[in-house]
């Protein structure tokens, strides 16, 4: 059977259970394109070893009819998820050689239903960053070109998951979101991307960034294949006490595509300076679709939207240099060579600047000074105060009886690869201008592939739901993904 | 506020990174950079606002005070970049 790296899961799973396709089969498929592929650099550690057996597991499972939606899905696993006995660093230098002796939460639910991990993708290191320049790596390209064939990033910072969703080498990815670095990718690229609620997945066993901010979610070809890895990936966990433990609903059997009477929000501040005219072409484009779909539109204001990303630069510096503390070069990763007299102040020094990138070193610098002595409440509680109003922002809105709110995704498509070097750091930080207020309120938002810009490169709607309710945003994407009927692929060139 | 080199040392001290002395000028231009951007969170009125603790409200779960893992030295040592004898080992600490 030809075009099996091209199925979705839902495809896949279908033609599995129906025996027409064997796991083997598919995986082998998917093994050979990752092969293929390594001009895309998506694939930081690849796994052919353990997908074979997981593979061989899936497809006796498949035949004793005891089979759930993943069983024999080959899937792509960002680095920041540990994976027993795989290497895991997150992108970075200092966990160098560091196989996790533990599974993650989300990666241990995905194999109990049978998925086969084909490998590790790459990402930003630490999830910092915004296209995946970061990495110890190197830069992940995106399959996307635009007629000057310059390489152009996939986003950040879970830029290989979505580069491999898009170019066919893998079925479904893991992705992480602090700010945008699932959501963000996903429209550079053209696939779907879902940061569900906070709590929704438990953090447990995923290299902890910001851990008021983290959630893990899926990537994937399309808005069902998004419902049915987060089904998988969702639910409580006790070793994660920030987890919820309300149930998981069948996202996929609530995707009917009625979305008549849903009320949707146009927020006026996303009206940013500067924003290019096809994506607010987009946006408007975006709302008549669902307008036509049956929804209500309705503008609403979110006042402190403005506010979002300088809270967040607090925020999340402050919580990674606390979190990334632990890399001290004792347990685990990275130590320095030491000079002779050296004591374990200079083991700290030297091995957290020989293994932190800059970008890292820049955000845990950040950090440490706003919870410093004297400037904790001008800069850290203030952050914290503005974060209130963010959600309350939100809050009221769907108080107001909104169920959903449509934003652009990005600022813009794809950009090349170097284009941001000489820019200061905070212009690549404006790129999670319309995604990091999600993370701020833990509520749960998906990127769906709307459109081609006038270089043939994919743009993103992002929708905004209500907390806890990922079942009822995923329908009113699918809606949209319907009216958009983005079919577009990359052409091969790699 | 402004920061200058010495302030550029100091961070970079607490934070455990070694930051070499000619590249303190350019980490202080960053800093300013950023906290110049934050700068903006001091304009929001949040009188009577409390910090955010935790985006949703929930009740943290309490289990038994009970020893639930352990006797896995091999695992925990597992990674280290230096274990001798069931232990990790650092640099000489105390004179």
């Amino acid at each position: 059977m030809t075009g099996l790296t091209k199925l979705t899961i839902a495809g896949a799973r279908d033609a599995l259970r129906k025996g027409e396709i064997t796991s083997a089969e598919l995986t082998d498929a998917l093994n050979a394109a990752v092969d293929g592929a390594d001009r895309l650099n998506a694939y930081a550690h690849k796994t052919p070893d353990v997908a074979a057996k997981q593979a061989q597991a899936a497809d006796e499972r498949l035949k004793s009819g005891d089979a759930p939606d993943l069983c024999g899905i080959p899937l792509g696993i960002k680095d920041l998820f540990c994976t027993e006995g795989t290497a895991s660093q997150a992108a970075s230098r200092i966990l160098d050689g560091f196989k996790p002796q533990y599974e993650s939460t989300v990666t241990t639910q995905l194999f109990r239903d049978g998925a086969v991990m084909l490998g590790k993708l790459n990402m930003d290191e630490f999830a910092m960053g915004s296209s995946n320049e970061t990495s110890a790596y190197g830069a992940a390209v995106n399959p996307w070109r635009a007629d000057d064939g310059v390489d152009l990033t996939p986003g950040g910072s879970s830029g290989g998951s979505a580069a491999a969703v898009a170019a066919d080498l893998c079925l479904g990815a893991t992705g992480t979101d602090t700010g945008g670095s699932i959501r963000q990718p996903a429209a550079f690229t053209g696939t779907t991307g879902i940061k569900p609620t906070y709590g929704r997945c438990s953090r447990f066993g995923i290299i902890a960034f910001a851990s008021s901010l983290d959630q893990a979610g899926p990537m994937t070809r399309d808005v069902r294949d998004a419902a049915i890895m987060l089904r998988a990936m969702s639910g409580h966990d006790p070793k994660d006490s920030t987890s919820a433990d309300i149930p998981v609903p069948d996202f996929e059997a609530m995707l009917t595509g009625d979305i008549r009477g849903k009320v949707i929000g146009i927020p006026r501040e996303y009206h940013v300076d500067g924003m290019p005219g096809e994506i607010e072409a987009l946006w408007t484009r975006g709302t008549e679709m669902l307008r036509d779909a049956g929804a209500l539109i309705r503008d609403i204001s979110l006042p402190h939207t403005k506010y979002a990303l300088p809270a967040y630069y607090v925020i999340a510096p402050a919580e990674a240099s606390s979190n990334l503390a632990r890399y001290d070069g004792v347990r685990f990763g990275h130590r320095a060579k030491l000079a002779q007299g050296d004591g374990i102040t200079e083991m700290y020094e030297k091995t957290r600047a020989e293994g932190f990138g800059p970008e890292v070193q820049r955000r845990i610098m950040v950090g440490t000074y706003v919870l410093s002595a004297g400037f904790y409440d001008a800069y850290y509680n203030q952050a914290r105060k503005v974060r209130a109003l963010i959600k309350r922002d939100f809050d009221q809105v769907f108080a107001e009886g909104v169920d959903a709110i449509l934003t652009p995704a990005t600022p813009s498509s794809a950009f090349g690869l170097g284009a941001m070097k000489d820019a200061d750091p905070v212009q690549m930080y404006l790129n999670d201008v319309f995604t990091v207020t999600v993370n701020l309120a833990g509520l749960p938002g998906i990127s769906v592939p709307t459109g081609l810009d006038h270089k043939g490169l994919p743009l993103g709607l992002q929708l905004i739901g209500r907390p806890w309710e990922e079942g009822d945003l995923l329908n009113t994407a699918y809606a949209l993904e319907q009216a958009a009927g983005f079919v577009s692929k990359p052409a091969k060139w790699w | 506020m402004s920061i200058d080199t010495d302030t550029a040392r100091r961070v970079a001290k607490l934070a455990r990174i070694r930051v070499e002395e000619e590249a303190l000028p350019a980490l202080a231009s960053e800093f300013n950079t950023i906290l110049g951007f934050i700068e903006q969170l001091q304009e929001v009125d949040v009188t009577g606002v409390e910090p955010m603790t935790g985006v949703t409200p929930m009740h943290l779960k309490r289990r038994e005070d009970v020893v639930t893992d352990g006797s896995q030295p091999e695992k925990v040592l597992a990674n280290a970049p230096d274990a001798r004898e069931g232990f990790f080992a650092v640099p000489k600490v105390v004179e």
